[in-house]
């Protein structure tokens, strides 16, 4: 679809933009030391820290990926929501008091307060570096696909926006800037996106029973430019564009439209309908990429319940190992999120455990509520008649662009803030990992403060760096599919020692160190040898894949505890021996 | 006045807090935390296995997926209330329980 450039969209996003430069400039003054800088001093109040939080997880992908999905293919965008949230429960009950409680900056900290290990300063640093530059490639590669439509600027040009201004945010003020960049924006997507959902429920459903002649839709992309339906792409005399999707062609009863429902009469009516979902397939015909987009009326009770589209369609077939890898990706949502480096620092910006507990109980209120919106506001964009249907992540802004410009311009220049927030988070964890993990306590390269602060904002600049060429390079890669790769490492590598530090007093140094190397490893390798890997990376038949399903969580989580166990078992043994002696 | 010479880290380990842990609230979030996995197990097992199930509307016209999607959404968010309210504040170590 064409999109005009909106000098509104622009303006909101450069008035975002330069708030958050002002405010990082103001506090960069006030976090020189290493407390600052890494942990905002520790006293942040928990409710700006619970809001912070929100700000730190709902990245691009939870907000217009989920949405986008909603809008394609229903319920199975929700599965997303449902497992991103549950994973905040593992935060609360298990991980967020011991956390603070054990580690001054890194979950390093935590997991070496114990032992003083070099084998567990390394890996963990490692760790925090391998699963912060995965979630980090898709957020880049979201700004870069958003800004064109939403700002009209190239691909490049997104990436490297987002990653100067991140780059300033952390270098001037650290975790102090990044804590209130994530709060401006959780609460700025919280809000809006309550709007939304609000203005959704009061229109209503109004039924186009005409939309369901509508024919296939092409894409010719040639050298000389795209073709659309058989007219040069464009808005002049004898040009076309594709036509906008997401229509309801039959409401209950047959009646035209709905008038304002309730949140429970918007699903149930939407659940006794009929909609028109499409469906693209894209060849390679003499050289000209063609892509055709398929209608087909669908009932409103299949794409209110799994299994509609093609991730999560293996849950309606009767094949085991289909069945399995939806499992498997539901177990890793739900161990990631504890196991996620840049959401643990967050626990060390708050003065003690009882405000960790209730910055989480907070930030579990915000993200919980934002994903029932997610549930609305996906499905209103399936309704909406307003999508482009080349760009499922253009469901939310374009949804709100059907009530007015101002909305639209406004939600757009959020979804940039979305990155912003995210990518300052994810860059602090790195800039962290290296400059306190590995510079100050492992290599010992610096022993005063102002050393170790000067190492984390070198750390920041250079990640900044790699994350914009990651961007670039990834640039059209499945974003969705990268955020699941780094949830599925996060879990496989942090969580069986997060877990057993706190609860087997068995565990040893070795241990840890030997069961996070295997999280990394055995994750990483099953993920490319795995079928979504022969079809996306290599363009190989994913049926000829080595490992029976895509996602590893099922296997590499308790893996990792298994090996965790076994090598504390034998070293173990050799301290005991080793203090015997000695006592002898 | 002169720049304050630059401040040593301090000695690994360094206790990062004096806090220490609350027995009792390590119990109850135990406790939540096994109420909520065998909600969440639930769901994925019905979603994998019994999708029929899943399908059928027990009430308020709106399918078991989605009420049961939006109750493990808010069940999350009771049971973090619930353990915020139950549980007992700190003592920092040395000090009177």
């Amino acid at each position: 679809m064409i999109y005009q450039f909106s000098w509104n969209a622009f303006l909101i996003f450069a008035f975002f933009v330069a708030v958050v430069l002002g405010l990082s400039f103001y506090l960069g003054r006030k976090a020189r030391s290493a407390k600052g800088f890494f942990a905002a001093h520790g006293q942040v109040h928990w409710f700006v820290n619970g809001i912070a939080f929100a700000g730190d997880y709902l990245s691009a992908a939870s907000f217009l990926g989920i949405c986008g999905m909603i809008a394609w293919y229903g319920y199975d965008g929700f599965l997303y929501s449902i497992g991103y949230l549950a994973g905040w429960i593992v935060a609360l009950f298990v991980i967020a008091e011991p956390i603070k409680r054990l580690g001054r900056f890194t979950f390093a900290d935590a997991l070496d307060s114990k032992f003083n290990s070099r084998a567990i300063k390394l890996t963990a640093a490692i760790s925090t570096l391998v699963v912060s530059t995965f979630y980090l490639i898709p957020q880049m590669v979201g700004a870069g696909t958003l800004i064109q439509p939403l700002l009209g600027f190239s691909y490049t040009t997104g990436v490297i926006l987002v990653g100067v201004v991140v780059i300033i945010i952390v270098v001037t003020a650290g975790m102090v800037s990044t804590t209130w960049v994530q709060f401006i924006k959780g609460s700025l997507l919280v809000i809006f996106c309550t709007i939304l959902v609000g203005l959704i429920l009061n229109r209503g459903i109004i039924a186009h029973p005409e939309a369901a002649t509508m024919g296939i839709q092409t894409l010719v992309e040639a050298q000389g430019g795209k073709v659309t339906n058989d007219h040069p792409q464009g808005r002049g005399p004898g040009q076309g564009d594709l036509s906008p999707v997401g229509h309801v062609v039959r409401l209950p009863g047959d009646v035209k439209e709905t008038g304002p429902l309730g949140p429970f009469k918007f699903l149930s009516t939407l659940q006794k309908s009929d909609v028109l979902l499409w469906s693209s397939k894209k060849t390679l015909e003499n050289g000209v990429s063609v892509t055709r987009f398929t209608p087909k009326v669908v009932k409103g009770e299949e794409v209110m319940t799994p299994g509609a589209s093609p991730t999560f369609a293996g849950i309606r077939k009767d094949n085991l190992w289909a069945k399995l890898d939806f499992i498997s990706l539901m177990l890793a949502l739900f161990c990631g999120t504890a196991s996620l480096p840049h959401i643990l620092i967050r626990y060390y910006t708050v003065k003690d455990q009882a405000a960790a507990r209730k910055s989480t109980v907070v930030g579990i209120g915000a993200i919980g509520f934002f994903y029932v919106l997610t549930l609305f506001l996906g499905l209103g964009a399936m309704t909406s008649g307003a999508m482009d249907v080349t760009n499922n992540n253009m469901a939310a802004p374009l949804l709100a662009r059907t009530f007015s410009q101002t909305l639209f311009a406004i939600i757009s220049a959020i979804a940039f803030t979305t990155v912003l927030g995210t990518v300052s988070g994810l860059i602090m964890a790195a800039a962290g990992a290296v400059a306190h993990d590995l510079m100050t306590n492992l290599f010992k390269v610096t022993d005063h403060e102002h050393g170790q602060v000067m190492w984390g904002k070198i750390a920041a600049v250079v990640v900044g760096i790699v994350a914009m060429a990651l961007g670039i390079v990834f640039r059209d890669f499945n974003v969705s599919f990268l955020v699941g790769w780094a949830f599925n490492v996060a879990a496989s590598a942090n969580l069986p020692s997060l877990v057993m530090l706190l609860f087997w007093k068995k565990t040893t140094s070795a241990g840890i160190a030997a069961a996070i190397t295997t999280g990394i490893v055995s994750s990483l390798a099953w993920i490319l040898m795995s079928g979504q890997a022969y079809k996306d990376i290599y363009h190989w038949d994913p049926a000829a894949a080595i490992v029976p399903f895509s996602q590893p969580g099922l296997v590499t989580i308790p893996l990792g505890f298994v090996v965790l166990i076994a090598v504390s078992l034998m070293t173990s043994r050799k301290v005991v021996e080793r203090e015997a002696i000695m006592v002898a | 006045m002169p720049p304050l010479p630059p401040l040593p880290i301090p000695a690994h380990p360094a206790p990062p807090t004096t806090e220490i842990a609350e027995p009792g609230n390590a119990r109850l979030g135990l406790r939540l935390f096994l109420l909520y996995i065998i909600l969440y197990a639930g769901f994925m097992a019905l979603a994998a296995f019994a999708p029929q199930i899943m399908a059928k509307t027990p009430f308020g016209g709106v399918n078991l997926a989605i009420l049961y999607g939006l109750g493990l959404i808010i069940s999350a968010g009771i049971l973090a209330l619930l353990y915020a309210i139950l549980c007992k504040t700190e003592s920092k170590s040395g000090g009177e329980k």
